[in-house]
């Protein structure tokens, strides 16, 4: 018979109708699913009692091997098993960077709209359909330990994901067959699982050191919603590192004591890193690790390694985590004194001497009571839980920010910010344009994203264009852009011309994001670009001052030139005008502001008969008793 | 009679409700939907109603509504698992037929 939980007062579900739901961490080392059982998160374990899956697949001709089974194959098989997948999601062939030292082939495609696939085995793969293959092996393991098909998941992303890393994690949930309830950021997930949504308002820090990654992020609980208000990291650190920073010692000890140390191969270099591994977690609980195993040519190592030694050698990588902390609590505005609690994030804050660091930067014992590799998926099962209704009353809202400024081009290439950096999510809003050219019936919007006053140096994530706009003088059409990112953080961008009625819209599914390392340039260049982005702005809105200006004359002069000026006049203003061209495409923005004077002060006299001539116009043939003064 | 719970039943249901942080005890009922009849509910308690009548099992108070009581008095419920799927299962005599799946029975 069908098994029950405990649920809350008054909320027993129907037969056949409880509501499955479960949180998942997509990792890039490891994924867990858990659920909510009996009021519980709890992790849910395969059949051999593992919690985590390594999230590695490999391909076989007609078959799909995920987790320890396809991780322990690695080595073997390298080109057709795929580690570490969640790097390449929504990502094209140029972001990667490091191609050189993974061993992937792989291939750009255009169908795939600008996203990279990787050649296996059994074809063609994308990030997202490898992701997929993840998931439904999680998905699998749900529906077996929970007896019934899911209502539906929470997936945690990092906060640092952009737009189309997010849309490649729910394309994948959608491929592995998942109806995802929401995407949740990892340290609000992490900070769920604490129930700090529960706990007194104030701000809390999520210290999070995974496997190869670090992020640190800072959250805003008032009023029970949790708002992110900055987050920073680093995506070249993690708990490999210290792994590594041993195996580099321990060869070191051999070569000292050997003199003719050979280069090892790769099945002693791997061996050599598992027992680093081992001996890294051996001194959370004790104070020295002896590492002891016989390379394939026969050498002996048997060396021990000391807390201390340890501690001495990776000091430099637990102080290279407080300079994004630092950075990203400079970003929220505040100090060690703000900050109410410290959530410890991933298997590598085990470590003693990082939560002594932590302790010691924000002066306060942080929380480690939860199982820092399971604390992720326990937060996003609760969110599940409560999205999918088996919680009443207390839900919870949760609020993530965009890592990112969003706006669009304006005349000149110059950027309007229309959704700035740490705007909390869901957000809309809304701004007005106008045409730049008389009779314009079309205009086309640029969406970009990034810090940066010049739309070459910011991301581009979309363009459409908005049509029918009634012929109008320039300046006199009203065009409403309205900017929306969903809770999920995916943007939409709507255009409607106010008197007429016409719209026009995209969902920006852009065609790749950016990278972690990318964003933070972003905001780097942009500290240090500031003065020169504010001359750029400067001379961009001269130049567009005098366009418009010269656009302005030319139509004048076509029409009345002939009638109200003599040919030295106009000689004149034609002059100035190609004084001020010639100026525009120099960078002195001093001077097209003067020339721009003084051509509005040569055409003063045109300006003045024009005005005469159509109000003569105006009154010819009319006596003065039917005019309305 | 009475309601019973198993030892296991009885030490997840203590595990639980200290979890929760709140909650006098459990809850035992039947509802009358479901594909054959009725179906069992089980959950926290934080209000004794008037009406309740409680019992006392391995230390956990199990509470049960005069209604629901005639149809599961006698009751032991366990904790069990099935392959990976683990949960309470009522151990009801009062059944006379149970819908495919046990969620819901008839008496």
């Amino acid at each position: 018979m069908a098994l029950l939980q405990i649920s809350e007062p008054g909320m027993s579900p129907a037969p056949h109708q409880h509501k499955l739901a479960v949180g998942i961490d997509l990792g890039t080392t490891n994924s867990l699913v858990a659920t909510v059982k009996s009021g519980m998160s709890t992790v849910l374990h395969d059949e051999q009692g593992h919690a985590l899956l390594p999230s590695v697949v490999r391909y076989l001709e007609d078959q799909v091997i995920v987790g320890h089974e396809a991780q322990a194959a690695q080595s073997a098989d390298p080109i057709n098993t795929i580690v570490s997948v969640k790097r390449f999601m929504g990502r094209a062939l140029h972001d990667i960077t490091d191609r050189a030292h993974i061993p992937y082939q792989f291939v750009e495609n255009a169908a795939s709209a600008g996203m990279l696939e990787l050649s296996t085995r059994a074809g063609l793969k994308s990030p997202v359909e490898i992701s997929a293959d993840i998931l439904k092996t999680l998905k699998l393991r749900a529906e077996k330990a929970l007896g019934g098909e899911l209502t539906g998941a929470v997936i945690t992303v990092p906060a640092y994901f952009d737009d189309a890393q997010r849309q490649a994690t729910k394309d994948a949930a959608r491929l592995a067959g998942i109806h995802v309830l929401r995407l949740l950021n990892e340290p609000t997930a992490a900070a769920v699982a604490y129930g700090l949504d529960n706990a007194a308002e104030g701000v809390y820090v999520i210290y999070d050191l995974g496997g190869g990654t670090f992020d640190i992020s800072i959250l805003k609980l008032s009023q029970g919603v949790f708002e992110v208000l900055a987050t920073n990291g680093d995506s070249a650190l993690g708990g490999d590192d210290f792994d590594h920073r041993i195996y580099c010692w321990l060869i070191d000890q051999v070569r000292s004591k050997n003199a003719d140390f050979q280069p090892l191969n790769e099945q002693d270099t791997r061996l050599l890193l598992t027992k680093a591994r081992q001996a890294k977690e051996w001194l959370t609980d004790n104070h020295e690790a002896n590492i002891v195993c016989k390379l394939s040519t026969g050498a002996l190592v048997d060396e021990t390694l000391s807390v201390a030694e340890f501690v001495r050698f990776t000091e430099h990588l637990v102080n290279k985590t407080l300079s994004p902390t630092r950075k990203a609590m400079r970003d929220a505005g505040l100090t060690i004194d703000d900050i109410k609690g410290v959530v410890l994030v991933g298997g590598a804050t085990r470590m003693p001497h990082i939560r002594h660091a932590v302790q010691a930067h924000f002066q306060q014992e942080p929380l480690t009571n939860l199982d820092p590799d399971k604390v992720v998926a326990l937060g996003a099962a609760i969110q599940a839980n409560v999205l999918a209704g088996n919680r009443s009353g207390d839900d919870i809202l949760l609020l993530d920010v965009t890592p990112l400024s969003l706006g669009l081009e304006t005349m000149g290439g110059l950027v309007e910010k229309v959704i700035p950096r740490n705007s909390t999510l869901p957000i809309a809003r809304a701004q007005d344009f106008t045409t730049y050219k008389d009779g314009q019936t079309a205009m086309a919007i640029h969406v970009v994203q990034g810090e940066r006053e010049l739309v070459s140096d910011c991301r581009s994530l979309a363009r459409f264009e908005l049509r029918g706009i009634p012929p109008m003088v320039a300046g006199a059409a009203r065009i409403r852009v309205t900017f929306q990112v969903d809770a999920d953080g995916l943007l939409s961008v709507s255009a409607r011309e106010q008197a007429s009625g016409v719209e026009a819209a995209i969902t920006v599914k852009p065609s790749y994001g950016l990278h972690e390392d990318q964003i933070t340039q972003m905001l780097k260049d942009s500290y240090g670009a500031a003065e020169s982005d504010k001359q750029a702005r400067m001379l961009r809105e001269a130049v567009v001052d005098a366009q418009r200006l010269i656009e302005a004359i030319h139509v004048a002069l076509a029409q009345a030139g002939d009638q109200l000026l003599s040919a030295d006049e106009r000689s004149l203003i034609t002059q100035h005008i190609d004084t001020l061209t010639q100026l525009c495409a120099g960078t002195d923005h001093h001077a097209i502001h003067q020339a721009s004077d003084a051509l509005n002060h040569a055409t003063e006299p045109f300006a003045a008969r024009r005005m005469d001539a159509s109000v003569q116009q105006a009154l010819a043939g009319k006596n003065l008793d039917s005019l309305e003064l | 009679m009475a309601i019973t719970l198993t030892e296991t039943a009885a030490q997840r249901v203590e595990k639980f409700l200290a979890h929760r942080g709140k909650g006098i005890g459990l809850r035992l009922g039947v509802k009358t939907t479901g594909c054959s009849g009725m179906a069992y509910t089980l959950e926290f308690v934080d209000e004794l109603l008037p009406e309740d009548t409680s019992f006392e099992s391995h230390g956990v108070k199990v509470i049960v509504d005069p209604k629901s009581l005639v149809y599961i008095d006698g009751t032991e419920l366990d904790f069990t698992k099935e392959g990976l799927n683990e949960g309470f299962k009522f151990n009801n005599p009062n059944v006379k037929d149970e819908c495919g799946c046990g969620e819901s029975f008839t008496v």
